[in-house]
């Protein structure tokens, strides 16, 4: 008897441990001291236009600072809760892992090594990058395989400059190049006429461009020939945090796919479709479980908008940068963005 | 034999020089063409004017875009300098990220620094003493409450929103004022009886200066972190300061020092013959005649300090450069000369601020000057 009595404590002793275990997992250090400062600590680039740059008033603005207002936005329903921590790129992990930052939005590509071994989770991919190339209209080249030959202007030090390399072995081309160590004066040696391309990630190739005095003399080829998926970053080990940067992501991505704009959010409320009304907090409650509150996905939405209208208000084609979605449209519009459904 | 003196009773009237001597002619000759060496160089170099000139003017005014033009006049072939590309982002060259409702308290903080500073500087201006405690003590303390706020009603504005000229400036009016000071201190330790002192001294004078200040930086904003409890951190623009200041204060101390070394032994045995303390024996005797001594190393300390702090872009602080530099990307400027003409701008006020700095060190050096000058 006083042995099942002791089992009996045991098991519900660990029940009661176990429940506490899941408790914690839902729990998020983070979450708690970001609630607990009022706001979320950013890093972002020190200005790459469209990602994050001052704009005209001298605020920062750009696609991966909009991650970060969308993530403020579900936390405290205030996209302006956020302040921003210009990081170079040999300093951001740092940041990161010593909690100088809470989330890295800094045009970072996900690699293995990186995922795996500086103690960061890669989120998922705000923009899908390569490397591609960028050549005067005149010279009537129309694909990266006519390129045999010729001068390519590159940053020196770069995986630009390998993955070039590769390229052209791979494809059995004779190439030149010209290097410099700044962006500024592989630009000016382009326009100088000192090389025949220009190769260097497409976003910039597209901002690169824009500052011509002529843009539309010069053509981006349709050949990318290096993956950048770049994303944000969270530090590992807390989970809870993981699990709101992750679905911030999707619900802009779901809020795209099933219509949901900035400009329709409210009347969206009294939709029939019942994922609409799951994302939006109106059925089931998937805020809960993230530490918070049932309409968070609504409250990103109301203040930036989905995916696509964050896409197409900083690097869209009626922008100066001026890129397609390409790779970064719906699964559905023959892009590869997705996201698993909220249910 | 009569005696008849030939004794002028009137001046001779005053001639003009000869043609040789005076006029355009004499002194083109004096110091253009005296030989032929200045003959060949005063030539080369009049060709190399009537070269560059042409050019420069082209550039920078003639076919320039003015202030107030738009982007689109700026987005030609062949455009000069894009004046209106500075103009229209000055505020962030000057405030950085400072919220724009707020620019009137750095505004108050340059003029509190123009007001109080400029007497300072001005050799005759009266009531030094109270003028300097409001400089040193009132005028910093009254400066991070107005700029950082989050007490007396004024909103909290962290930091990192602070940038462009305003960092340049809190970073080298700091560094120059402490960096002063702790280097005599450094000097006079150097050269100590006090075995602990002394070592101490040359231990930190010797590391500092064998380290370059973008490495100490670099720690700074890279290991500092790891050091530190999770979640704490160090404000990046107080690791600037002490880094600066620490670099800067190194150097003056071996400049100071130098100029030590140049007072003979006699000043100091007299000073002593006179019952002077050691306080008052550097202080009257010894320091102001080696401070007179290396004026220009100390204005070359200060210059150089000025120029440094366009380092702290290590740290992710938007001094004038970074954030000149960060526009230079801004697309709805994007322009063939957008990032030369930030570029120059930037040059411009560098040369603005170090020009005045060695031309008032001039100044000093000959009010002070008491014939040892060689």
């Amino acid at each position: 008897m006083i042995r099942l009595l002791i089992s009996v404590v045991l098991a519900a002793g660990l029940g009661f441990s176990a429940s506490a275990a899941f408790a914690q997992t839902a729990a998020s250090p983070t979450l708690d001291a970001v609630k607990a400062k009022g706001y979320v600590q950013c890093g972002v680039t020190g200005g790459v236009p469209g990602f994050s740059a001052p704009d005209a008033d001298n605020k920062w603005t750009g696609l991966e600072v909009d991650y970060c207002r969308a993530l403020a936005a579900a936390i405290f329903n205030n996209a302006d809760a956020v302040r921003y921590t210009p990081l170079t790129s040999q300093e951001r992990f740092t940041a990161l892992s010593a909690g100088e930052i809470d989330v890295l939005s800094r045009t970072t590509t996900w690699t293995m090594s990186r995922d795996t071994q500086l103690g960061i989770k890669f989120i998922g991919t705000m923009f899908y990058d390569g490397q591609g190339f960028m050549v005067r209209k005149a010279d009537n080249i129309k694909s990266a395989l006519d390129l045999s030959g010729a001068a390519v202007c590159i940053e020196s030090g770069t995986t630009t400059e390998l993955n070039a390399a590769d390229y052209f072995a791979a494809n059995n081309m004779e190439f030149k190049t010209v290097v410099f160590v700044d962006q500024d004066e592989v630009v000016k040696a382009y326009e100088d006429g000192r090389c025949d391309v220009y190769t260097t990630d497409s976003s910039a190739l597209a901002a690169e461009r824009s500052k011509f005095a002529n843009p539309d003399d010069h053509i981006i080829l349709p050949e990318i020939i290096s993956k950048e998926p770049l994303g944000p970053v969270v530090r590992q080990g807390d989970d809870g945090w993981f699990n709101i940067a992750r679905w911030t992501y999707f619900a802009l991505l779901e809020a795209e796919e099933l219509g949901v704009t900035q400009a329709n959010v409210d009347d969206m409320l009294a939709s029939d479709n019942p994922a609409i009304k799951r994302l939006l907090g109106v059925e089931g409650d998937f805020g809960s479980p993230l530490g918070l509150t049932k309409d968070w996905a609504y409250q990103i939405i109301k203040a930036l908008g989905n995916y696509g209208e964050i896409y197409d208000r900083h690097v869209g084609p009626n922008t100066p940068i001026g890129l397609a979605r390409g790779l970064n449209a719906l699964w559905k519009d023959g892009g590869i963005q997705y996201s698993p459904p909220i249910r | 034999m009569t005696d008849i003196a030939f004794v002028r009773s009137e001046m001779t009237a005053a001639q003009p020089a000869p043609r040789s001597n005076a006029g355009v002619a004499a002194w083109l000759r004096r110091n253009l063409f005296a030989n032929a060496t200045d003959t060949v160089l005063t030539i080369l170099a009049v060709v190399f004017l009537l070269w560059i000139i042409p050019g420069l003017y082209g550039f920078l005014i003639g076919r320039a875009v003015p202030p107030g033009g738009t982007v689109e006049q700026c987005r030609v072939e062949n455009v000069g300098a894009c004046w209106a590309y500075v103009a229209s982002e000055i505020e962030f060259f000057i405030y950085g990220f400072y919220p724009m409702a707020e620019y009137w308290r750095p505004n108050l903080v340059f003029a509190l620094l123009a007001l109080l500073g400029a007497p300072l500087l001005i050799p005759h201006a009266p009531l030094k003493v109270i003028n300097a405690v409001l400089f040193f003590v009132v005028f910093p303390i009254a400066s991070v409450v107005l700029l950082a706020g989050g007490m007396f009603g004024l909103r909290y504005v962290p930091t990192e929103q602070w940038g462009g000229l305003l960092v340049t400036l809190i970073i080298s009016v700091v560094g120059i004022s402490c960096a002063l000071p702790i280097g005599i201190l450094l000097a006079l330790g150097r050269q100590s009886k006090l075995p602990v002192i002394k070592s101490l001294s040359v231990c930190f004078i010797e590391l500092v200066r064998a380290v370059p200040l973008i490495t100490v930086l670099f720690m700074a904003s890279i290991m500092l972190p790891l050091f530190m409890p999770q979640g704490t951190t160090v404000d990046k623009l107080l690791r600037a300061l002490v880094g600066v200041t620490l670099f800067a204060s190194a150097y003056m101390a071996e400049v100071v020092r130098g100029g030590m070394q140049a007072i003979g032994r006699g000043q100091y045995e007299a000073a002593q013959a006179l019952g002077l303390g050691y306080w008052r024996r550097m202080g009257l005797v010894v320091l102001p005649q080696a401070l007179k001594h290396v004026i220009p190393g100390i204005v070359g300390t200060f210059i150089s300090l000025f120029k440094d702090t366009s380092l702290v872009y290590i740290v992710g602080m938007k001094d004038l450069l970074e954030a000149v530099k960060t526009k230079n990307d801004a697309i709805e400027w994007a322009a063939p000369t957008q990032a030369v003409t930030g570029y120059i701008f930037a040059a411009a006020v560098f040369w603005i601020f170090c020009f005045s700095m060695s031309r008032y060190a001039r100044f000093w050096e000959r009010r002070l000057d008491t014939g040892h000058k060689r």
